[in-house]
């Protein structure tokens, strides 16, 4: 997953990088199911791998990029990004390390919640889907309004200038 | 056996590599797609600890999932907002080279 994750921004070649995140992101989806949950990692093959990524694979297709030439590096700028990118993943090393909570391993799940890997009823979505028209109504809705309101925007972006 | 400090380094190098995607690429679309990676490592990050916080009858805490698939929402609406000003800003400029894009700098 780490291998194509940085494939991704690697590749000179866009339709390269947009395939190797799609790759990145079964794995990731693989690691979700591996933390007993279902639900999410089937979200994630999705909506990710499913309808984000075939949107940027059209719209790399529709405006027509090829590999990006060359250009002159601005090489002070690279260096700071490499050189914040290295701080921020020492850091998140040095916090993880001292952390006394990541030593420990995860606990037991009850049967009930494991049964989902031998083919019987697993009650990930039931207690997900609980949650979120109880506690979480009216995010839910507003999430519903987001999506509404991006629709919207998109369609409004897209048009062509007809005035 | 594999730990909570596992998982969260996996998500830590995740994050840095899209970060380092967005700082260090001049293509919009991967630019966009860096994005993605950073929102899918705290993705990881929300499900293990969800998984490691355990409640009394012993079911992972599930608020972190419900979390979880509201940034998933959130980010797909983003990524068709995004593309679409990509595509509205190539009918205009015809690139993608952040470079090329400087109207608004100072």
């Amino acid at each position: 997953m780490l291998i194509f994750g940085a494939a991704v921004i690697i590749n000179r070649n866009p339709v390269a990088s947009a395939l190797s995140l799609v790759v990145s992101f079964l794995a990731l989806a693989a690691l979700f199911m591996s933390l007993n949950a279902y639900f999410i990692g089937i979200i994630q093959v999705l909506v990710y791998a499913g309808a984000i990524m075939v949107l940027f694979l059209f719209i790399i297709m529709l405006l027509d990029l090829r590999a990006e030439e060359l250009r002159k590096i601005n090489w002070i700028a690279s260096a700071g990004g490499i050189a914040v990118a290295l701080a921020l993943i020492v850091q998140i090393f040095a916090v993880v390390g001292k952390l006394n909570l990541a030593k420990q391993p995860f606990p037991p799940l009850p049967t009930l919640v494991l049964s989902g890997v031998e083919g019987s009823k697993s009650d990930d979505v039931h207690r997900i889907g609980l949650l979120l028209f109880s506690n979480y109504n009216l995010p839910f809705q507003i999430i519903g309004i987001v999506i509404l309101v991006a629709t919207i925007g998109v369609v409004m972006l897209s048009r062509r200038e007809t005035r | 056996m594999v730990t909570l400090g596992d998982y969260l380094i996996v998500s830590g190098i995740l994050f840095t590599i899209g970060f380092a995607g967005v700082m260090l690429r001049r293509n919009i679309i991967i630019i966009l797609m860096a994005l993605e990676l950073m929102l899918n490592a705290a993705n990881l990050s929300l499900v293990a600890f969800s998984r490691f916080h355990v409640d009394p009858t012993g079911a992972p805490n599930y608020n972190g999932q419900v979390f979880v698939f509201f940034i998933i929402t959130v980010a797909a609406a983003e990524v068709a907002v995004g593309l679409a000003i990509i595509v509205a800003l190539f009918r205009l400029r015809q690139t993608t080279h952040v470079e090329d894009i400087s109207t608004l700098k100072f």
